[in-house]
């Protein structure tokens, strides 16, 4: 088992028949990943690339999915959220952004209380290179290989992995945590997996300015983590009160700035690139 | 989205947060009525108001006008006054600090209550800010009020208050998709507790949920709305190169790239995760209406094709006429088509973020 899925995990979609579920259902499914059923409710009986599509994700049990990617409109995510875990699958991606913050908020403690992995929302999911892909990373970029990613961005994050792919580092997995103020999964969850999964050997974080959880992430690595780590930190231009583009980015009362998170990882021993084209050089002085 | 003090209050009000008597006023001529002494209080969204001058006491009709009429034409921090709250002046025995928001790192919410209110929470010392973090699927019941009524050195009558506060404002918080609900001072008058001021900050993607709540304009520049209003993530910023980029990380770490090359970057745009010619085209809009020298394209190619991105940029120079020099990074699918297509344009295609950048400051140097 890789970190959270792998190829065989049967995954569902609901919000199949819009255009992002659509489409990007279809290039999981060229990635590999087990495509078994989806969910639009009133679009029953329909097929998306040859899946079945069901009103409720009671119907598509007979499927037995562990796994869910919902591409909804944001004021239905939290009854697509619930509906899923009602039923028991375990891993609930959520692409949409523009989440209600208090909808979000319902969903990661229900699912932290009771077991569930909860991957967004308004991130670009996670992708196992050879073995599987729930979300919308670009499949070409990806090389089956040791260094684990994980990132608060989406575009960055392709950025990085595409940089990794073309220096020979190969990645064990990437998981895009969401750009959001709360999202299911925070850096020290998917470090504490990094270090136990045994596909990884080096971890790349891609943080950005926002939040604590990139200083709380340097904090546990000192403690917890024996495998190199290095990092990117987006944002160091940008004026604090403005929020850039990401819901969870923003600079307010001088706290969460690209400085402090720099600062914290160097402390750590996790040495952070100033250019992100520089990932690969700078993962190589401590991954050899 | 945050909201004024006044409408802060009535959300308190609609809650049972007591707060003193008043009524807003929007020109000096609505003041028509004053009982004792009151406070005539600036409406803006920005904090240090009383050390600007917007904060004033009157004792009469004629003199609250006054007041009013100061306050109005007042700019604070760059803000304009949008209107005046006239109060009951309360005699004030002791201020208090409560607050709930959404802390990001425990995933919960973070009742913050403080006995040294009426100043920057910022500026307590730790130890005297008490922190319950609140279970979403417990709430606040009384008991989380019986605890810290003992810790602020409330009983009786008064732990009462504090405990009906509390929920009250936890309530508010919850049904109003509140990141933030603040009250400092909380203020002891005559036996009472008393919400002498509101800072309530409303989730802008729950909006929709609340139809009773009028969009405030915030601290977006009218060209910031714009774009907003148009679907593009926009921040004005201070330089002179026009950045169009997807994905707000790879905005981010294109500014950042920027100025690290010496380079200032007049905005933030972010596309967004887009396959439309007329999406990329119109992007070009708002950057050209910010006057930049230069303008960079960054755009890693995943859900969005670089074929369809380089018809945006052609489409844009031909119908906007600019002739300020373009230089483009594409990187992704079709990221062949789209380069050739923006050469024979006559526009710089480069595949990776540093060539661009580095073509983009020997045009900016040269031009020097």
């Amino acid at each position: 088992m890789s970190v959270i899925v792998d190829e065989n995990t049967r995954i569902i979609v609901q919000g199949i028949t819009g255009h992002q579920g659509s489409f990007h259902s279809g290039e999981m499914i060229k990635f590999g990943a087990k495509v078994v059923a989806g969910v639009t409710p009133g679009k029953g009986g329909m097929k998306v690339h040859d899946v079945p599509v069901y009103d409720t994700v009671e119907e598509a049990m007979v499927h037995e999915p562990d796994a869910t990617m919902i591409a909804v409109p944001a004021r239905f995510v939290k009854d697509a959220a619930f509906e899923a875990m009602y039923h028991g699958i375990r891993v609930v991606y959520i692409l949409t952004e523009k989440v209600p913050l208090h909808d979000a908020l319902e969903i990661v403690t229900y699912a932290r209380s009771h077991g569930y992995v909860v991957i967004g929302p308004n991130g670009p999911g996670i992708t196992v290179p050879g073995k599987t892909k729930i979300g919308i990373m670009p499949n070409h970029i990806f090389r089956k290989g040791t260094v684990a990613v994980a990132s608060r961005s989406g575009t960055l994050t392709y950025e990085i992995v595409n940089a990794l792919t073309l220096n020979g580092y190969g990645q064990s997995v990437v998981i895009g945590l969401g750009g959001d103020r709360i999202t299911g999964l925070n850096f020290v969850d998917v470090l504490e997996l990094f270090e136990k999964d045994d596909d990884t050997e080096a971890i790349v974080l891609v943080g950005e300015i926002g939040g604590t959880a990139e200083e709380e992430a340097a904090e546990y690595i000192k403690k917890n983590v024996s495998k190199p780590v290095v990092a990117y930190i987006a944002g160091r231009s940008a004026p604090p009160g403005k929020r850039m583009g990401h819901a969870g980015a923003i600079i307010t009362r001088g706290k969460g700035t690209a400085e402090s998170k720099i600062k914290a990882f160097n402390e750590a021993g996790v040495p952070v690139a100033e250019f992100p084209w520089e990932i690969p050089q700078v993962l190589e002085k401590v991954y050899k | 989205m945050n909201l004024y003090e006044y409408q802060g209050k009535e959300l308190f009000r609609k809650y049972g947060v007591p707060t003193p008597q008043g009524f807003v006023a929007y020109k000096p001529e609505d003041i028509v009525n004053v009982e004792g002494e009151v406070v005539v209080k600036a409406q803006v969204l920005t904090g240090g108001r009383g050390k600007s001058g917007g904060v004033k006491f009157a004792s009469s009709v004629e003199e609250a006008r006054q007041k009013a009429r100061e306050i109005l034409a007042m700019e604070i921090k760059g803000h304009k006054v949008h209107a005046v709250l006239v109060e009951e002046k309360l005699k004030i025995e002791k201020e208090y600090y409560l607050s709930i928001l959404i802390d990001r790192s425990t995933r919960a919410p973070l009742i913050m209550a403080s006995p040294e209110g009426g100043v920057e929470i910022e500026s307590v010392p730790d130890e005297k800010i008490y922190k319950y973090s609140v279970n979403p699927e417990i709430g606040v019941q009384p008991f989380v009020g019986r605890i810290l009524s003992k810790k602020m050195g409330f009983s009786g009558d008064l732990a009462k208050q504090f405990t009906k506060i509390l929920i009250n404002l936890y309530r508010l918080f919850r049904e109003y998709d509140a990141e933030l609900v603040e009250i400092n001072p909380l203020v002891l008058s005559e036996g009472k507790l008393i919400a002498a001021d509101s800072k309530v900050v409303i989730d802008t993607d729950s909006l929709y949920r609340h139809p009773d709540l009028e969009e405030n304009a915030e601290e977006k520049t009218p060209l910031e709305l714009e774009a907003n209003k148009a679907g593009y993530a926009f921040v004005e910023l201070d330089g002179n190169i026009g950045v169009i980029a997807n994905g707000a990380g790879l905005t981010m770490a294109t500014l950042d790239t920027l100025l690290l090359y010496g380079l200032k970057p007049r905005n933030f745009l972010d596309l967004g995760g887009t396959d439309s010619v007329d999406i990329t085209k119109n992007a070009f809009r708002y950057v050209l209406k910010a006057n930049p020298q230069a303008i960079l394209v960054n755009i890693f190619g995943g859900v969005t094709k670089c074929d369809t991105v380089a018809q945006g940029i052609i489409a844009a120079k031909d119908e906007f006429k600019i002739d300020l020099p373009i230089v483009v990074r594409l990187s992704g699918v079709h990221e062949e088509e789209g380069r050739k297509m923006l050469a024979d344009a006559g526009i710089h295609a480069f595949a990776d973020m540093r060539h661009a950048i580095e073509k983009l400051k020997s045009i900016m140097e040269g031009s020097q």
